[in-house]
């Protein structure tokens, strides 16, 4: 039976390629009905190709005042998860301390509860504390979930790596802040790194918690939410296909990278 | 900034000693290495020779003691102050940086901005030229191992400081290792302090040789000095082997004449470290190659005045350059016997009785109250 050993040569092939099609096609169908020009206000059905959403990006109310404040809370929440977060590793797995093995365990605690229970505890602790919901309060609900996700990558590299290498550092001349420098940072970035693309990328989407805590400021997500009840603009697929493109155009570039250093060291 | 200030520069450690809550991993010691000489720290794992060697670096802060280089007190001085540099167990190459930032990475850090000429000869002398440009996980053990050696001697330290360079590496490289560390040494005329469990690797390469047991130096001397005249069992065990009899001192003079196995055994009194009182117990020892074998009929060839022991050949194994023998005697359980292979010897094969017999000048006396198998390789430290 030709076919079935055929079958049998490429399965891993297939496998393969069928994963990546369920992974691949939600976006691809974004990435199509932006070009679309639904009749009415819900964009769910496919009509006829049009350019008019791409060329009026933000000629939805209300919609790019949401998305520069995602953006500008991602960008700070990733700054402060990824600075907090690289420092606690460093603590972690260089220091015996009290509570080690306490803190160790707590900072998973946000990956592991549910995020509705998360979201409701903290907007009662805003409330009993008075604090007006808003910006801050998003903020500070954001880089206390990224920190367990910044924390969980960054140790990992942290640990894999060989404390004699900073010794050797100073003894070859290298102050405290130059072996910083020179040595650590560089050897830990790709953890960091992957720590703060994943801190970005929740920060970016999240809309359990920024409900809750968010008062009477809107986010992309929230935006998204509440427009969907009311009808669905074509703006948002090109917002979800741009920023998709964005990050696939990222991965490209980084991996580019990486391989032309790769062959010049060579 | 840190350019040899003095050029008389010895090492010297006063009192120096470290404690780990409890466990004492260094006890007070004193130790100086001459300026330009390669010395060696022998001794087991865990016997405080690597603790001591990072204090000297600077990475370990010593609990009590003060170390001095060329006179100037460098005890409290962090590690990247002090005119010293170290070639590491794992040789710590920085994996981000090529072959020639890991080596000019020490001038760098000091300010200096024309590396090129300085980090090409430096390649030169360890050999690795044409592998500049390379990251190390593309280089062999060796090569990295060689890449250590220059990042260290580029900033032409007061001392470099060696531990257990040559672990990681096969016997053939090692081998080649030492005979290049030699080489390097002898060229550059810098201190070498180089820590290591190999007592062949410390005998041929180091000048001076400190055996470490348990926190201190049991003993420090040139290596043959060291060989000859072990003053402790656990140097004649570790260094080499050693054949220790014990005796009973039967009367002292120029000779000491010593009662065991049933006969009598001397030695010159000036190679005896132990008390010498009649009566008194004694372990005498003779190293295996300086033991010649003859068959029990052939007994009465041998000379006068020497020292002799019967026994029973139990083992035998061919080396090649020598045969190896185990013979079970009344004065020991397991004596060993190397013989060079000059002459085929059909006569002495397991279960021979034989008669082994030795100048008395060979025989050293130590002191019976230590362990008699303290610093014995057993199978487990061997692997």
């Amino acid at each position: 039976m030709p076919v079935l050993r055929w079958i049998r040569r490429n399965l891993i092939v297939i496998a393969g390629l069928l994963t990546l099609a369920y992974l691949i096609l939600p976006n691809v169908v974004v990435m199509v009905f932006s070009f679309n020009k639904p009749n009415g206000r819900f964009n769910y059905a496919w009509q006829h190709f049009s350019l008019d959403a791409w060329k009026d990006p933000c000629g939805v109310a209300d919609m790019c005042g949401s998305l520069s404040l995602s953006l500008q809370i991602a960008t700070w929440a990733t700054i402060g998860a990824t600075v907090l977060g690289t420092m606690i590793s460093f603590a972690l797995v260089r220091y015996r301390f009290r509570a080690r093995g306490a803190i160790n365990s707590l900072i998973f605690l946000p990956m592991a509860m549910p995020e509705v229970v998360m979201a409701a505890s903290l907007l009662t602790l805003f409330l009993n504390m008075g604090a007006q919901l808003g910006f801050w309060t998003i903020l500070i609900a954001h880089v206390m979930f990224c920190l367990s996700f910044v924390v969980t990558a960054v140790k990992a590299r942290v640990m894999s790596m060989d404390p004699r290498l900073e010794e050797a550092a100073r003894d070859l001349y290298a102050g405290p802040v130059q072996t910083f420098l020179r040595v650590t940072l560089p050897i830990a970035a790709p953890g960091i790194a992957a720590g703060a693309l994943l801190a970005f990328a929740l920060s970016f989407d999240d809309f359990i918690i920024t409900n809750f805590n968010a008062g009477s400021t809107v986010t992309f997500p929230m935006f998204v939410w509440g427009s969907a009840q009311r009808g669905t603009p074509v703006q948002i697929n090109v917002i979800g296909t741009a920023m998709f493109i964005i990050a696939v155009l990222v991965v490209v570039a980084g991996q580019l990278i990486a391989n032309r250093r790769k062959n010049s060291a060579r | 900034m840190t350019q040899q200030q003095t050029e008389g520069g010895d090492v010297r450690l006063t009192g120096i000693s470290k404690t780990y809550g409890s466990f004492k991993a260094v006890k007070p010691l004193d130790l100086t290495v001459p300026q330009g000489s390669f010395f060696a720290l022998l001794g087991a794992s865990g016997c405080g020779k690597t603790t001591t060697l990072r204090m000297i670096a600077g990475l370990e802060e010593a609990t009590t003691g003060t170390i001095s280089l060329g006179g100037r007190d460098i005890t409290d001085l962090p590690p990247y102050k002090r005119p010293v540099n170290t070639v590491f167990q794992s040789y710590a190459l920085f994996p981000h940086l090529d072959i020639t930032e890991n080596v000019a990475f020490g001038l760098r850090r000091r300010g200096i901005k024309s590396v090129k000429k300085q980090v090409d000869d430096m390649l030169e002398l360890v050999q690795l030229g044409d592998f500049a440009k390379r990251k190390p996980h593309q280089l062999s053990g060796g090569q990295q191992q060689r890449v250590a050696v220059a990042r260290a001697l580029i900033n032409h330290p007061q001392v470099l400081l060696l531990d257990e360079p040559l672990g990681a590496l096969d016997l053939k490289l090692r081998r080649q290792m030492q005979l290049e560390l030699k080489r390097i040494q002898t060229e550059v005329g810098i201190t070498f302090i180089h820590v290591t469990h190999d007592q062949e690797e410390a005998m041929t390469m180091a000048d001076t040789v400190a055996v470490m047991n348990g926190g201190r130096v049991e003993q420090l001397g040139a290596p043959a000095d060291l060989y000859e005249n072990p003053k402790t069992t656990f140097v004649a065990n570790f260094l080499g082997t050693s054949n220790l009899i014990e005796g009973e001192i039967v009367s002292a003079g120029t000779d000491i004449v010593v009662a065991a196995g049933g006969g009598k055994l001397r030695l010159p009194t000036e190679r005896c470290s132990a008390p010498t009182a009649n009566g008194g117990k004694l372990l005498l020892g003779v190293r295996p190659e300086k033991i010649s074998l003859a068959h029990a009929d052939d007994a009465d060839a041998i000379a006068d005045g020497r020292n002799r022991v019967t026994g029973r050949i139990v083992d035998s194994s061919f080396i090649g350059v020598s045969t190896q023998y185990v013979v079970e005697s009344p004065a020991g359980k397991a004596l060993q016997v190397y013989e060079q292979n000059v002459e085929r010897r059909a006569g002495l094969r397991a279960g021979a009785e034989v008669v082994l017999h030795w100048n008395p000048a060979h025989t050293f006396g130590l002191d019976a109250a230590q362990d008699i198998d303290a610093g014995v390789e057993t199978v487990e430290d061997a692997a």
